[in-house]
């Protein structure tokens, strides 16, 4: 507990004095409010605004889980079918990895038109970025099996599923997690994006209309929740992670031979 | 009507092997004829790449021999049908990380279909025995070398088979521990004698393990000589210093081309002398 209080107390304390010197600094430079907010002027906006705040965070966030969800389990399903054939690895792999070159500022537009305003083209965004790190690390994982001992096993006369289910995925999962962690984290963003491109709803769309009506702290609040989500959700995997993949601890403090 | 135990547990015939690597061929092994009977223990000792690891590879079923045939009690068996038929254990433990000491030595009485509730009941039963009492949740990671081997020790014995293929299984471990799993391996054989195959470049570990030792030549790996050991059951370290140990060593060392010819001829005055 104090370990975890001791590497916390850094960063908390750094985030305090960043917030002391804005405060100040907007105070001295005598800055309006609309052009930059004092940190009490968001902290303020929070109060105010907290059930439009929590409305659309719900929407975003609702957004974010689901779309992290279905590239999660796409990803992890195409990761496996790509190792374990070789046709889909020659074949659909490249593609996969030349699909990122298209821009999500273009794609955005025309999901907008195919599927109109709702929570659709969004959750489609948010699970098309998260895939691909998915995906990838899934087939590195995967990859990454050791070969002696899959011939061990064979040697013990182990089907394909044996081999699969007792190595091969057990020694993918920390890659897989690794992206999955890179995944939800981009996975905010590409909501957000969603959002700006057209939306009723959720915070991309809540900071783009407080900005058109200079209500500039609110606009801080979103960015603050959408950060909070973002280092949350991530901090949620790495937690899954150490519950799920214990004895990870204790490759990373074994003495030295 | 033969005893079945006269049927050895595999017999060799005529084996050749061939690896193609980057477009090019390599000749591995060469004609390679010897059985293990049951109940004996054969080491196969020759320099590295004469093919040693690629002979049990055959054996165990993982890689297809040019030509030849792989008998196993009795039965031609063809490449992958030998799959499962005997328990193979390599240099490297092959501990996987993500389970259990118990659940390691576990693992191939799992994937012999053992439901895995019984395979880790038959693991711990034995853990004393191995030394590992106390060790039954540690992860691989917070064993020590010699440990980690005995786990995988007990996960080939668990699984049974007539044949134990053991691809130097010390090769990794410090001289001490080598020195005490070596005869941890043999108060164990004394008491299961299932017919062994043990790989090995180290002469001494050969000549104080086996019954015979079977020398391999460098690539293409041919047998050179076949050594029989005239020391008595149990073996003791004691027999490391007698004349009989000593006699075989030479024989091997010499059939392995360590020798040069002026120590040969001091060596062989010495044991004239003795």
């Amino acid at each position: 507990m104090t370990a975890t209080l001791q590497r916390w107390m850094w960063p908390i304390l750094l985030l305090a004095m960043f917030l002391i010197v804005w405060e100040v600094a907007v105070i001295l430079t005598d800055t309006p409010t609309w052009m930059l907010p004092r940190p009490t002027d968001i902290f303020a906006a929070f109060r105010e605004d907290h059930a439009l705040l929590w409305w659309h965070t719900q929407v975003t966030l609702t957004e974010v889980v689901i779309g992290f969800g279905v590239a999660l389990v796409s990803g992890v399903a195409i990761g496996i079918a790509i190792d374990s054939s070789p046709v889909l690895e020659r074949s659909l792999y490249p593609l996969i990895i030349a699909s990122q070159t298209i821009p999500m500022v273009v794609l955005a537009p025309l999901l907008l038109i195919w599927f109109g305003y709702g929570l659709t083209p969004k959750i489609i965004v948010a699970a098309l970025i998260a895939f691909f790190p998915i995906t990838v690390s899934t087939v590195d994982g995967l990859r990454a099996a050791d070969r002696e001992v899959m011939a061990m096993l064979r040697s013990f006369g182990a089907s394909g599923w044996n081999r699969f289910r007792l190595a091969k995925l057990p020694a993918a999962l920390p890659s897989i997690f690794s992206g999955a962690r890179i995944g939800v984290a981009v996975c905010v963003i590409a909501a957000v994006f969603g959002e700006l491109v057209g939306a009723s709803e959720g915070l991309g769309y809540l900071m783009q209309r407080s900005a058109s009506q200079f209500l500039t702290a609110r606009v801080f609040a979103a960015i603050f929740i959408l950060s909070f989500m973002g280092v949350g959700l991530f901090a949620l995997i790495s937690l899954l992670e150490r519950i799920l993949l214990p004895w990870r601890k204790y490759l990373s403090d074994r003495p030295r031979a | 009507m033969r005893n079945p135990s006269d049927i050895p547990r595999v017999r060799l015939d005529r084996i050749d092997a061939i690896y193609i690597e980057d477009d090019v061929t390599l000749e591995a092994l060469r004609d390679i004829s010897f059985s293990v009977e049951d109940g004996e223990f054969v080491a196969l000792v020759g320099p590295s790449g004469s093919g040693k690891s690629t002979l049990l590879d055959i054996i165990a079923g993982l890689y297809a021999p040019a030509g030849g045939d792989v008998i196993l009690d009795g039965e031609t068996l063809p490449t992958p049908a030998r799959l499962g038929a005997s328990s193979y254990m390599h240099q490297r433990d092959l501990l996987l990380p993500w389970r259990s000491a118990l659940d390691n030595a576990a693992l191939a009485l799992e994937v012999h279909g053992v439901p895995r509730k019984q395979a880790r009941q038959r693991a711990l039963e034995r853990f004393d025995e191995f030394g590992l009492a106390g060790f039954e949740d540690a992860y691989p990671a917070q064993l020590s070398g010699g440990m980690r081997q005995r786990v995988a020790f007990l996960r080939t014995v668990l699984a049974e088979r007539p044949l134990l293929l053991l691809d130097e299984p010390f090769g990794a471990l410090d001289a001490l521990s080598r020195v005490v799993l070596q005869s941890w391996l043999l108060d164990l054989w004394e008491r299961e004698r299932q017919a062994v195959l043990l790989v090995t470049h180290d002469v001494d570990e050969a000549v104080s393990m086996a019954d015979r030792v079977v020398v391999l030549s460098a690539r293409p790996g041919q047998i050179t000589h076949i050594e029989t050991i005239d020391l008595p059951r149990p073996r003791t370290r004691d027999m490391l210093t007698s004349e009989t140990f000593h006699r075989h060593r030479v024989a091997l060392l010499r059939a392995l081309g360590l020798l040069d010819q002026p120590q040969e001829a001091l060596i062989a005055s010495e044991v004239a002398l003795a």
